[in-house]
């Protein structure tokens, strides 16, 4: 979709790439075998790597290379057979080795794409790169007036940074990108995506021009944690990079923050005050080799892509791009719907899920797994509305008291009384009445007004109190009244 | 009490055994040495209570005749490099002169298991930085073979200048030491003692204080190349903790025994007769050189073209790997710590105060030749340099088995000597560095005396993972030197 700043005659073009950082769902950390649960008591899970002890040295962990390596095959990329662990050098409290292992020259992972759904279109977003990396600890400075307190827990868990290329043009698209990054991180369990716990951040490169020119000067916006605070933060920086240069200044180069309370973006340091890190190869990890044979072993490990499941989708169910997009985003979302969806109506399957089950889980602010709510007891209902047992309509009022309950749902419908009405004489009858005690809309739709039908079938089923069976009501009434 | 002084451990081993004194006795009587002998100031931290522990239960075991493990009973030396668990370690420096680890270094547990007993830690140059054993902050140790004693005092070498001058003056049995440019064979040459720098990646490095990390390696420091052969054979191994250990299988290194140097080709590089080598020095060379040539072994000239090139860029990487090594004394988790006005201003004050002024020199030439715009021409050349040196031994093993030079340009010299010109101190290394640059193992062996009586040691250099030959060479010389 366009997306353009408009400013007097000027359309600004917002340019956009992302770095993502991904902690890779692993028990233990890139080179220690301390644990990454998350909120366990402050500095309970670090060794003597992760506090940078006299002595200590680093040793990969093998599972999160092969996460590196599965990650790189799911964004169609390049994998490095050599890639080499560099330092990288700065002073910092929480970063107790005085530098962080990470990948600068040789990256584990190169060149891929990802494709994003753009207004029922497909867009590639270049992947530049992935590579591995330490994690920082934390500083918190809100627990005492004098000191600042250091939790060297999260020290040491493996990141995955992957570099986007600036392909990306409006706030949507880089949303629908993390979006899209973060489904493909899930499906493969590489990460889990928790952008809340931090697991997964971006930090956000925001530059615009007026179309066709070279690129404008970038600003970067560090470690912003959620898709909306994504597209809020681009909307403000770009918004403020079109204000400076209208007014004859320049965008300078700089690092900045998001604040989400107050929705801008302010500097954190200038380009002049940029760190000169002083990568070098880190001499205590020999290059990393990756074989062809680990690669192929791992390819075959690797599961049912959300593209490729949309794709399925698509097929197999008939599904619209739209539809199937929503329902494979997320793994689990997309396993359930297929379990409900075997020997059952899809359009009915699909509306329910997309419709009904997704505004459950909002109210109740649940997900899919821990939301109690089983396959089988949403088939069940969706049975009783196929067989007619009750109508759609039944089904939607009574459908947080049914997954409230622990009963089936025959039993259930049966117990409220619900059952639908499907006897035509009894319809008839209440048609009958509706229809005579309505004799001037019964004219005036006689004489042309067509849109006076849908107010009888509602005059019907609220007789009825919601029971009886819309279908019949439609037919009888539409035999009365076009006879 | 019997003089134990000029016991080897290959004696020793076999008096226990033979229950012709026990280890306690042994132990009782270096450590009496030890404390008569303060003023060389070999060790800065005693671990008597300790010994004594060890010595009685190597006893007990000796006694029952069970288990008796490798070194059993046998009293030695620790370089203050290695972390020792619930031992001070401080490797010389006031950054870490209340630092007790609470791990044990692969090297010293290695040495524990096989029984050896601990007398204490031994002095060493600030973080191995230093060829006199005059930068240690715990003062300078004397050099025990002093024949002018009164007049002045001789250095011991360096960095392991403690670990050689407590062997030397009969404190312990023997010791161990690290060697990152010489630090194992220039100290020991000093001091007319066996000194050993295994090929890299045969000791563990794990709970060694880094100094340089593509360089570091442990090795012992001994009377004869018999002992030396006992305490690698227990030092060495792979180990899962260092990721450039390697996995080549551990020889018995007694074999050395069977090593016959007819026919073998040993090579002398022309490069390594220096404008600075002293004559006497080079006198004792030639008499190497005709016992290696009247013992039917082949003499051959070989070049190393690139030699000259060697400390330049040693003291390049050296440097280099130590500024992101030592990065991580900070004031923040352990050791040393100066308070400031802000995070910044402590850090500053702390590393103003708790490093010495070589080490500092290192820091700002390591940090130096990796900043931006200097990098290419400093580091990245010192890297490809590193690799023509290692391509000019590889050439030369082509043509010879063993290489056989002089270990020092100079005998031991009196402290305060090479104080002023730090690259004065740097040319002690000359002959030493090649070899730590290309990995190869090298051993320093006592072959004779200048005019003053000081000892002179001649250098072998053998092909990557043949400590086997060089010991036998050594051996050779051993046997062949007359005293």
């Amino acid at each position: 979709m366009e997306y353009f700043i408009e400013s007097g005659a000027k359309k600004w073009e917002v340019v956009l790439g992302l770095e993502v950082h991904a902690q890779i769902s692993s028990k233990s950390k890139l080179f220690s075998g301390a644990s990454t649960d998350w909120g366990a008591e402050p500095n309970s899970q670090v060794e003597l790597v992760d506090c940078g002890m006299p002595g200590a040295l680093p040793v990969i962990n093998k599972y999160c290379v092969d996460q590196a390596i599965l990650t790189g095959l799911s964004l169609n990329a390049k994998i490095n057979k050599m890639s080499i662990f560099d330092r990288k050098n700065y002073f910092y409290p929480d970063l107790p080795q005085g530098y962080q292992i990470s990948q600068f020259e040789f990256p584990i992972v190169g060149n891929g794409y990802l494709l994003i759904d753009d207004n029922g279109k497909e867009k590639k977003i270049g992947i530049t790169r992935l590579h591995l990396e330490q994690d920082a600890g934390k500083s918190l400075h809100d627990q005492d007036i004098e000191n600042s307190y250091i939790d060297l827990n999260r020290s040491g868990c493996a990141l995955m940074e992957i570099v986007s290329e600036p392909d990306m043009r409006s706030p949507t698209e880089a949303a629908e990108y993390v979006r899209k990054l973060r489904s493909i991180l899930r499906y493969i369990g590489s990460c889990d995506g928790n952008m809340e716990r931090g697991n997964l951040r971006a930090d956000v490169n925001v530059s615009v021009r007026t179309k066709g020119q070279p690129l404008g000067t970038r600003c970067e916006i560090k470690n912003v944690n959620s898709i909306k605070f994504i597209q809020q933060a681009i909307k403000y920086e770009a918004k403020r990079q079109v204000d400076i240069i209208e007014n004859g200044d320049t965008v300078l180069q700089e690092t900045r923050l998001f604040d989400p309370n107050k929705g801008e973006t302010r500097s954190m340091r200038g380009k002049e005050e940029s760190h000169d890190y002083r990568y070098f190869p880190d001499p205590d990890l020999p290059p990393l080799l990756i074989t062809d044979k680990t690669i192929n072993l791992l390819k075959d490990t690797l599961p049912e892509l959300p593209d490729e499941r949309k794709n399925r989708f698509m097929n197999e169910f008939k599904l619209s791009s739209y539809d199937a997009e929503v329902l494979v985003n997320d793994k689990e979302t997309a396993n359930f719907f297929e379990q409900v969806v075997a020997n059952r109506d899809v359009k009915l399957v699909v509306s329910w899920i997309t419709g009904e089950l997704f505004s459950y889980l909002k109210i109740n602010e649940k997900n899919i797994l821990d939301c109690g709510v089983s396959s089988t007891k949403l088939g069940e209902l969706i049975d009783l509305i196929a067989d007619e047992t009750i109508s759609n309509r039944q089904a939607k009022e009574i459908f947080h008291d049914y997954l409230g309950s622990s009963q089936n749902a025959k039993t259930f419908v049966k117990e409220k009384g619900l059952v639908q009405v499907s006897d035509m004489g009894e319809i008839e009858k209440l048609a009958n009445s509706v229809l005579q005690e309505n004799p001037k809309m019964v004219d005036e739709y006689k004489q042309g007004k067509d849109k006076l039908f849908g107010f009888f079938v509602g005059q019907v089923m609220k007789v009825s109190k919601g029971k009886a069976n819309p279908k019949i009501v439609n037919e009888i009434l539409k035999k009365k009244l076009d006879s | 009490m019997t003089n134990f002084s000029n016991l080897k451990i290959s004696s020793a081993i076999k008096g226990l055994k033979n229950k012709d004194f026990t280890s306690l006795e042994l132990t009782e009587f270096f450590i009496k040495k030890i404390e008569e002998n303060k003023n060389l100031n070999c060790f800065i931290t005693n671990t008597f209570d300790k010994a004594i522990l060890m010595a009685k239960s190597s006893d007990k075991k000796i006694q029952r005749d069970e288990n008796i493990r490798e070194l059993e009973g046998v009293p030695i030396g620790m370089k203050d490099l290695f972390c020792t668990d619930g031992v001070r370690t401080t490797a010389g420096s006031k950054m870490l002169e209340n630092f007790i680890p609470f791990y044990e270094s692969t090297v010293s547990n290695n040495l524990w298991n096989a029984g050896a007993v601990m007398l204490g830690k031994t002095n060493m140059d600030e973080f191995a930085m230093g060829s006199a054993n005059t930068t240690s902050y715990f003062g300078n140790v004397l050099n025990p073979l002093n024949p002018n004693l009164g007049t002045n005092d001789l250095v011991p070498g360096g960095s392991s200048g403690g670990s050689a001058a407590a062997v030397a003056s009969g404190l312990c049995l023997a010791s161990t030491g690290s060697d990152t440019g010489g630090s194992i064979r220039q100290p020991a040459s000093f001091c007319g003692l066996v000194g050993l720098k295994p090929t890299y990646g045969r000791c563990s490095r794990f709970g060694m204080v880094a100094f340089a990390s593509s360089l570091d390696q442990a090795g012992p420091i001994t009377h004869t190349v018999e002992d030396a052969a006992l305490m690698l054979q227990c030092m060495s191994g792979f180990d899962t903790k260092d990721s450039t250990s390697s996995k080549k299988r551990t020889p018995n290194y007694l074999d050395f025994k069977k090593f016959n140097v007819r026919g073998k080709k040993i090579g002398i590089p022309k490069e390594y007769l220096i404008d600075g080598l002293n004559s006497d020095i080079k006198k004792v060379w030639d008499e190497g050189i005709g016992w290696f040539s009247s013992s039917g072994a082949k003499i051959v000239d070989i070049s190393l073209p690139h030699t000259k090139s060697a400390l330049p860029t040693y003291y390049i990487i050296a440097p280099a790997e130590a500024s992101a090594n030592l990065a991580r004394y900070d004031g923040v988790r352990y050791g040393y710590r100066q308070s400031g006005k802000d995070l910044r201003d402590l850090y500053q004050k702390t590393r103003r105060t708790g490093f010495g002024k070589e080490v500092k020199r290192r820091l700002m030439i390591g940090t130096y030749v990796l900043s931006a715009g200097y990098y290419d021409a400093y580091y990245l050349k010192a890297l490809k340099v590193r690799k023509l040196i290692s391509k000019d031994f590889e050439d030369a093993f082509n043509g010879c088995d063993l290489i056989f030079t002089p270990t020092t340009p100079n005998v031991a010299f009196p402290i305060g000597e090479k104080q002023t010109d730090p690259i004065e101190m740097y040319l002690n290394d000359v002959l030493t560095v090649p070899a730590s640059l290309a990995g190869l193992p090298a051993i320093s062996i006592p072959s004779g005396y200048n005019k003053e009586n000081l000892p002179v040691g001649l250098q072998i250099i053998g092909k990557p993972f043949d400590e086997i030959s060089v010991l036998g060479a050594a051996n050779l010389i051993e046997n062949a030197r007359g005293f």
